[in-house]
């Protein structure tokens, strides 16, 4: 009898178990260096402060003011987004039939939009503030956060109801409801989705850096209105981590673990609510 | 009949705004390729392409705009990071759709879900901190060359493990749709589980594979700051995998916004970005059309 395919397999075998590990250790290396690293240098003073005089040459202070213009991005963009992308993959759904060109159309642009780099969003957004007139500011970086997220919102949560078993609608429209006021429906069926979306979202929105690098800026204070600029959580790692003394680095690794420890909890909690979140389903 | 009629306009009206928006959403698309080969359009007008593209001088105090340093340095960050990714995740979504009990990948998910969420600063931060370093105290000397670490290599590596998650997960998508028949003829036949994967799923789902490769090169090339912190980038074209390198959005992220009155430098800036935008565009949505051919 050929022993060879047997002995390809236990090789095979062992390949793979080596890929698993390899990928287990890129997970527990990448975030065990940033805790490492950061974990010693993070201090209630780091994250409840901002920056002291002259931040960038060391001295006081955290980055509080990185922080808080993460949440105000973060926050106007996931509103702003989830109030165009429901409406769209509620009109691709409801309104639209499955054989819809229109709606084929649509979900290859959203594929595309998906695709593009941020720094190209960034790039673009920046020409177009120039043409209005508009500086680098917390209005810019909430404007070019929601581009970026709203294909990814409508891709996720179109997957979703993409499933919506016909009949539920149509036992709607047969008692007498129109295509609008079947919404309840549709969103009750879709609630896990548009959870889980809106974490992705989240977590895709708090860690741009590229897009907005042009559009949002950096400032040392906590804006105080939409039209200052704001500093972000990764521009705030990415600006520090090249400054030549210890302290101000250090910042720059504290802020690294915060972001970090935000996203962790963001995709564990997403996994969490689409397995425990699922009972309207049909 | 009024409170009918005002039901009708009502479902009218929101089907209407809801069209706008979704028309508006699609319009996207076309405005930014408008807007970006407009802007680029100057510096098309002084030079053709073909020597924007083909020349290696970058000065722009002079002049001079040559892209073929930072599409170098796109291409060989791109080549390597595959090249590292693939094997791996083709493994790893071998053995979770067909060795691996339920149980596993349970476990697996989650660490997936880490991968793909963490930002990209974040592997920055881990390239600088670990990657960087290793290649500078132990490749390099190993190779016997003095380096950096800030290389090609360490853009690659980071680059790869990037983009792990997403192979990994088309792949496992591609795997599961395999039909079971296949499987089981071909047990029956006496293969065992590998010859099975290697000659039915993998065959079976080969130009899905082709089209989660193009996918995973073009999410790649549009990488940023992750690559911007570990390539080093010197205007230079690599000629190892230890040498630095500047790839297109490093480009655009380190210069853009500043030196604008340089003629023509913002111009040159925008066809960078109209280049990374057509490149990843087209990608995209060939790989998006063929990987939908295979859901249904």
């Amino acid at each position: 009898m050929n022993k060879l395919p047997f002995y390809e397999e236990k090789l095979v075998k062992a390949l793979m178990y080596l890929s698993v590990l390899i990928v287990a250790y890129c997970v527990v290396s990448v975030v065990g260096t940033i805790l490492q690293r950061g974990l010693p240098v993070l201090s209630w003073q780091m994250v409840s402060e901002v920056p002291g005089g002259g931040f960038f040459i060391g001295g006081k202070g955290g980055f509080l003011n990185a922080i808080v213009g993460s949440l105000y991005i973060v926050g106007g963009s996931t509103i702003l987004g989830l109030l165009i992308a429901l409406p769209v993959v509620f009109y691709l759904n409801v309104y639209l039939k499955p054989t819809s060109r229109f709606a084929a159309i649509a979900r290859l642009a959203f594929d595309a939009l998906f695709g593009i780099p941020s720094i190209v969003y960034g790039a673009f957004a920046f020409t177009l503030m120039v043409a209005v007139g508009m500086r680098a500011s917390l209005l810019g970086g909430i404007i070019v956060v929601t581009i970026m997220i709203v294909p990814m919102l409508i891709r996720s949560m179109d997957e979703v109801a993409k499933n919506i078993p016909h009949g539920l609608l149509e036992s709607s429209y047969s008692l007498g409801s129109t295509r609008i006021e079947t919404i309840g429906i549709v969103l009750r069926q879709i609630a896990p989705a548009i959870a889980t979306a809106t974490l992705l979202s989240i977590g895709r929105a708090i860690g741009d850096c590229a897009g907005v690098m042009f559009t949002a800026g950096f400032s040392d204070h906590i804006p105080t209105s939409l039209s200052q600029q704001a500093a972000t959580l990764p521009l705030c790692v990415f600006y520090q981590l090249t400054a030549p003394q210890q302290s101000v680095q250090d910042r720059a690794y504290a802020a690294a673990v915060v972001l970090t420890l935000i996203v962790l909890v963001l995709s564990l909690g997403g996994r969490l609510i689409m397995s425990h979140f699922n009972k309207n389903k049909v | 009949m009024s409170r009918m009629t005002y039901r009708i306009f009502k479902d009218k009206m929101a089907g209407s705004v809801m069209a706008a928006l979704t028309l508006a959403a699609i319009l996207l698309v076309v405005v930014m390729a408008m807007e970006l080969c407009v802007k680029s359009a100057p510096i098309l007008r002084h030079y053709s392409l073909w020597t924007l593209l083909t020349e290696s001088q970058w000065k722009p105090m002079k002049g001079e705009f040559g892209f073929l340093p930072f599409l170098a340095g796109t291409f060989w960050c791109t080549v390597v990071a595959i090249v590292l990714a693939l094997p791996v995740s083709l493994l790893m979504a071998v053995y979770l759709t067909e060795y691996a009990r339920p149980q596993l990948r349970t476990y697996a998910y989650p660490l997936l879900d880490i991968l793909a969420g963490l930002p990209s600063v974040i592997y920055g931060v881990w390239g600088s901190l670990l990657i960087v370093p290793w290649i500078s105290h132990t490749v390099a000397p190993f190779a016997d060359r003095q380096s950096s670490g800030y290389t090609v290599l360490a853009g690659g590596i980071v680059l790869g493990v990037m983009i792990l998650p997403l192979l990994i997960s088309l792949f496992m998508e591609l795997f599961a749709n395999v039909s079971q028949n296949l499987h089981e003829a071909s047990t029956a036949l006496g293969a065992t589980r590998w010859q099975t994967v290697k000659h039915v799923v993998l065959r079976q789902s080969a130009p899905g594979m082709m089209a989660a490769i193009v996918l995973a090169l073009s999410r790649t090339m549009g990488e940023t700051i992750a690559v911007l912190m570990v390539c080093g980038n010197l205007i230079i074209i690599p000629n190892s995998l230890l040498d630095a390198c500047y790839p297109i959005p490093a480009l655009i992220a380190n210069n853009y916004g500043e030196m604008l009155s340089v003629p023509m430098y913002e111009s040159a800036l925008m066809l960078a970005a109209f280049l990374l935008f057509i490149l990843v565009v087209m990608m995209n949505i060939g790989s998006r059309i063929i990987l939908k051919r295979f859901r249904s």
